[in-house]
């Protein structure tokens, strides 16, 4: 795989589950979840 | 009147959620929208719309459901009392995608029982519109009923009519709290073997190469709005339905960033699996990748089980993919259908047992036309209008409505109050100048893309009669049902 794609297909995955991550952390501090 | 029913935790109505979202398209269309628009550079314009737009329309939707209290329809009506029409059109939108939705759903299990001993043969392609679908010469030749067909599709009709019989928390929460993990362990076990396969990585490659000229042009982001608008089950009454079950204080907000994100983050790991799996098919088959990539039905039952055919264990694997297509099919079909079966409950005072069973009846009816030698061209030009025509302006409508012409801040004030973390102004300029632009754009472009040409070379009076004559149906009686019942009231 070229740098770019490696980087892009990181980024895409860090984005979406990073971002249900802090999502899911958030709730669970507050003991919603 | 009788309570109405909630969500038995968070985690359920997140699940259902996600569930919704989740669908054949997350699988078959976001790969190759990505594949096909940049590559890695695609995402740029994604995620861009997905904060500009996915993320405040269901924050908005599940904040318009939770504070209302009711199914598509009720809500408008209760937002104002002239506008209950908009509700009903996208209930039956809704209708619309189901009768068909649940076809392929039957075709995937179908393809699951030839799966364990690959029973389409070498020539998939043969196989799939000849021996399995019979596929006739026109949309205006129906022929005969498909038995096979038939069989799998009375029998997701039967899962769907059994789980919204059973309620809210004991049949939609239960039945998701089993199908979403499932499915994300079918999914990740295939990704993980595709990984593993000689060529996987030169299909990732293809996937994410990022061509970041294709930033710059604009079909590339309306292609992304469309994929954001199609992937979230948006705009077509689902996700008020599923809201307006939330108890008081549920935090709106993250429950909605908490979907998208989900259900994005799936999208990135089925493309992860489809193109490792093509990736190792073009090696095995010594073609490029642009040989083999495709979207759709093509991409499902045709390409994907010719590339199981040349995986070690396909015996194993091959389920596996179909049981994945079933179960992200199911869990989106019971929400499209319960936003149906809501709506009835709350306008007629039905009781839900009943509501539901009348639903599945008069959807299985209608969803005959689709088990025909004929039905996949009428399928796919149902498929073709209702999407850039029904959902989009039935979308379009509903984001001017509330973002325009009711009390946007009302909403916002709402969400805010009851949510952990609160949206900024920024939601309300999202609401109402990106997506209305953006919809109605789009709406704008589709229709004069289907006014100048006929849609894949369809004959005319096919695209009137399966595709004009049902979106133009759908909007009429979605006019007539909130005349009719006002009157009467």
């Amino acid at each position: 795989m070229e740098f770019g794609a490696i980087v892009m297909m990181i980024l895409g995955l860090g984005i979406t589950w990073g971002g249900a991550a802090v999502c899911i952390k958030i709730a669970m501090k507050s003991k919603d979840i | 009147m009788a309570q109405r029913e909630n969500w038995g935790t968070r985690t359920g109505f997140i699940l259902a959620a996600v569930g919704s979202a989740i669908g054949l398209g997350n699988i078959w269309r976001f790969p190759y929208m990505v594949y096909d628009n940049g590559g890695g550079a695609f995402l740029i314009p994604y995620f861009f719309a997905l904060i500009t737009a996915g993320i405040p329309i269901i924050i908005m939707e599940f904040g318009l459901g939770h504070k209302y209290k009711g199914a598509a329809p009720k809500t408008f009506f209760s937002i104002n009392k002239k506008w209950e029409w908009l509700g009903w059109w996208q209930v039956l939108v809704s209708f619309v995608i189901s009768v068909y939705y649940v076809v392929v759903i039957g075709w995937a299990v179908n393809y699951t029982k030839f799966a364990f001993t690959q029973g389409w043969g070498t020539d998939t392609k043969a196989f799939f519109f000849g021996d399995f679908l019979k596929l006739s010469s026109s949309p205006l030749e129906l022929g005969g009923i498909v038995w096979p067909v038939f069989i799998g599709t009375a029998l997701v009709w039967l899962i769907t009519w059994a789980v919204l019989f059973s309620g809210v928390k004991k049949g939609i929460e239960a039945a998701n709290k089993v199908f979403m993990p499932v499915l994300f362990v079918l999914i990740l076990v295939i990704m993980g073997r595709a990984l593993t396969l000689d060529g996987a990585f030169d299909g990732l490659n293809y996937l994410f190469k990022p061509d970041f000229s294709k930033v710059l042009d604009p079909k590339v982001w309306i292609a992304a709005y469309g994929q954001i608008f199609f992937t979230l089950s948006i705009c077509f009454a689902i996700m008020i339905t599923y809201a307006s079950y939330l108890p008081d204080d549920s935090d709106i907000n993250n429950n909605g960033m908490m979907a998208a994100f989900i259900n994005c983050g799936f999208s990135m790991v089925a493309g992860i699996m489809v193109f490792g799996v093509l990736g190792y098919m073009a090696a095995q088959e010594g073609v490029g990748i642009q040989d083999v990539a495709g979207a759709g039905v093509g991409l499902a039952f045709i390409t994907i089980p010719k590339a199981i055919n040349l995986l070690p264990a396909s015996w194993f694997f091959g389920p596996l993919f179909f049981i994945s297509i079933v179960f992200a099919g199911l869990s989106s079909m019971i929400s499209i259908s319960e936003a149906c079966c809501s709506a009835i409950m709350d306008k007629f005072s039905i009781a839900r047992k009943s509501a539901v069973t009348g639903y599945v009846f008069v959807g299985f009816l209608a969803s005959l036309i689709f088990m025909t030698e004929g039905g996949l061209f009428v399928l796919d030009i149902t498929d073709h209008f209702i999407n850039n025509f029904g959902i989009v302006f039935a979308g379009l409508v509903e984001v001017i409505f509330i973002a325009w012409l009711f009390k946007i801040e009302a909403v916002r004030e709402h969400i805010n109050s009851i949510s952990e973390f609160a949206v900024g102004k920024w939601w309300n300029f999202c609401l109402m100048a990106i997506t209305p632009v953006v919809l109605g754009y789009m709406g704008v472009r589709n229709l004069l893309g289907d006014l100048n040409e006929p849609y894949e070379g369809y004959a005319i009076k096919a695209l009137v009669i399966y595709g004009w004559a049902v979106v133009l149906g759908v909007f009429i009686l979605g006019v007539l049902i909130h005349s009719v019942t006002n009157d009467k009231d």
